[in-house]
């Protein structure tokens, strides 16, 4: 018994811990938004409420690339919304993004975290070579770990296909 | 008649307080289907008071016999012989039993129990082998596992698996604990329990660690935990992704995947996570190493060729030695694991979206699929190679299934709620 309370307690202090990281997300957040804030005159798109990574009518609050089954190649239709991330960290040198990559849930876990690497590596690459620096880009994978649809179909499959690009302090 | 009443209501209650503290204990529920064909006949008489006891010994022995395919249990309805010179041979050769089980339990100070086994050969009325052992109650199942290796044993000539324990992730809502079983579900212990994914766990060859991997850190880490001091230790943190964690042989290093270098790539470190060494060199992805039981090679799944297959490769030689590609059917093999003999390897076959436990011989190159599920994952040989566990599906729920390597007999063995996912069958106790 006395171990079971140990087990839960390290959960109990990991759940604390997660917690507080998240806390500290949020404030990184506001920080960000206020220090990017500046860069925005850089931009001549978007409107001048909006800072252009949130600006509704920006190619740049498009943050999501979706792929086909046991595909990590960039469909058209996504490469404008890359290569527009790639020019806003060219000329935004301090700003620097996380990109996440994902997969549906079919198949072997270690398999699709390496296949969620290949397509975070995948925007990277395209990134890189429209203007990006290499230090202001890292991809990691969540392979099928983190689906942000449950179903067991191909709607959410195909969401879940997916790279996120997150910029730092969002 | 009023005793033998007595017994019964002695043993329904036991039954009851079993039923009753099975989901607390979150133990595993297990059913079995289909059968091979040659099974085994054998009668296992309860051994005399046995109902003093608070787990019923011969139950055990004889569930474990059933679900490894290989035996059918005969009903020994109230005959009871408890010595040798107690049966009347005829009666179990009219009942079709070939062999038969018979023996005593004995209540002793302090909580202990001698327990005498004797296991009979019905035809030549001789006996075939025999153990006495004083065990604490809290032994008994323990011990009954024990009772079913050497029976195993010495009516297939094969090791018993009926004593080693398996691994896995259970998730339950947002928790995911990595937790270690008997080899039939019971006895279930969380190792570590967290609010993020943990996969791949892989025990190492002496049973007393498990790697595996967890993202407590916001991305994948290779974990080494030492099971009976809970102490764990960081192996592979290299920048980027780090998983899928092999123990070699002789359990002094791993095989690992990190994109530390671009891609994901096989790498050797030493069990401290020293001396890191890059294996494969490829432009696609390279993971899911498995080790030869000699240590020389391993196989791993790669889509060098476009689509993911399975391959092997020295681990001997310079890291440019050539990879053979050993799976050609279908365009999705993944998920090798190399049988104890080193003969064959099981992995998981997609098939018109169907994924399947699939055996390959490294003689004859031909895949036999085992299973006719949905989505089966994370095939796990038991360490006598006649038994696959793995990860399958059902309702939408993971559960845990095992088959026999003729596919001739499954079992579920399926907890109360949650998910459970990445199993891994551990090394034969030592």
């Amino acid at each position: 018994m006395k171990k079971l309370l140990g087990v839960l307690m390290i959960g109990l202090l990991t759940a604390c811990a997660s917690t507080t990281e998240q806390s500290a997300d949020v404030e990184d957040r506001a920080i960000g938004a206020n220090g990017g804030a500046g860069d925005a005159s850089a931009l001549d798109s978007g409107s001048p409420d909006f800072h252009p990574l949130q600006d509704p009518n920006s190619i740049l609050s498009q943050r999501s690339v979706y792929y086909d089954y046991d595909s990590y190649s960039v469909k058209n239709e996504y490469r404008e919304l890359v290569m527009s991330h790639a020019r806003y960290l060219r000329d935004n040198a301090n700003s620097k993004v996380l990109l996440q990559g994902n997969t549906d849930d079919r198949g072997s876990r270690e398999y699709n975290l390496a296949l969620g690497q290949r397509r975070a590596d995948g925007v990277k690459s395209m990134m890189t070579l429209s203007g990006a620096r290499d230090a202001q880009v890292e991809s990691v994978s969540l392979g099928e770990e983190k689906p942000s649809a449950v179903g067991h179909d191909e709607s959410s499959w195909s969401q879940n296909r997916r790279t996120d690009i997150i910029y730092r302090g969002e | 008649m009023p005793i033998q009443s007595r017994q019964f209501f002695r043993s329904a209650w036991i039954l009851v307080v079993w039923l009753i503290s099975a989901p607390l204990q979150a133990g595993l529920d297990i059913e079995i289907f289909g059968g091979g064909t040659t099974r085994i006949p054998i009668a296992i008489v309860p051994f005399a008071d046995e109902h003093q006891l608070e787990q019923s010994v011969t139950a055990v022995v004889g569930t474990d016999l059933e679900r490894s395919g290989l035996f059918r249990l005969v009903d020994p309805e109230d005959l009871r012989p408890y010595a040798p010179v107690e049966i009347v041979y005829s009666d179990w050769t009219d009942r079709g039993a070939s062999a038969l089980v018979i023996g005593r339990t004995i209540l002793m100070p302090g909580g202990l129990v001698e327990i005498q086994f004797r296991l009979m050969d019905v035809a030549r009325k001789e006996q075939l082998t025999a153990l006495a052992a004083t065990v604490p109650m809290t032994q008994l199942r323990a011990t009954a596992h024990r009772i079913a290796d050497i029976i195993y044993e010495a009516l297939t000539g094969d090791v018993g698996v009926f004593s080693t324990r398996i691994a896995y992730v259970l998730k339950q809502g947002d928790r995911y604990a990595l937790q270690v079983a008997d080899a039939d579900g019971h006895n279930a212990q969380s190792i570590i329990e967290y609010t993020e994914p943990i996969i791949s766990p892989a025990w190492s060859p002496d049973g007393n660690q498990l790697a595996y991997v967890s993202f407590e850190n916001k991305k994948p880490v290779v974990y080494i935990q030492t099971l009976g001091t809970r102490e764990r230790k960081e192996v592979a943190n290299f920048s980027g992704s780090n998983s899928a964690p092999a123990w070699s042989p002789d359990g002094k290093r791993l095989a690992v995947v990190l994109t530390v270098q671009g891609g994901s790539q096989i790498y050797l470190i030493n069990a401290d996570g020293s001396g890191m060494q890059r294996l494969s060199r490829s432009s696609g992805i390279d993971t899911e190493p498995s080790f030869s039981p000699d240590g020389r090679s391993i196989i791993f799944t790669s889509d060098r060729g476009g689509s993911p297959q399975i391959y092997r490769m020295s681990v001997t030689e310079t890291e440019n030695s050539m990879a053979e590609r050993l799976t050609f059917e279908g365009n999705y093999n993944v998920s090798p694991d190399f049988s104890e003999d080193g003969r064959s390897f099981t992995f998981i076959n997609r098939n018109n979206g169907r994924f399947n436990v699939a055996v390959q011989d490294f003689g004859s190159r031909q895949m036999q699929i085992l299973t006719n599920s949905q989505f089966d994952e994370s095939p796990s040989f038991a360490p006598n190679g006649k038994m696959i566990l793995y990860a399958t599906e059902i309702g939408g729920r993971g559960i845990l299934s095992a088959v026999s390597r003729d596919g001739q007999t499954r079992q579920h063995l399926s907890i109360q709620a949650g998910d459970i996912r990445e199993p891994a069958w551990g090394p034969l106790a030592k």
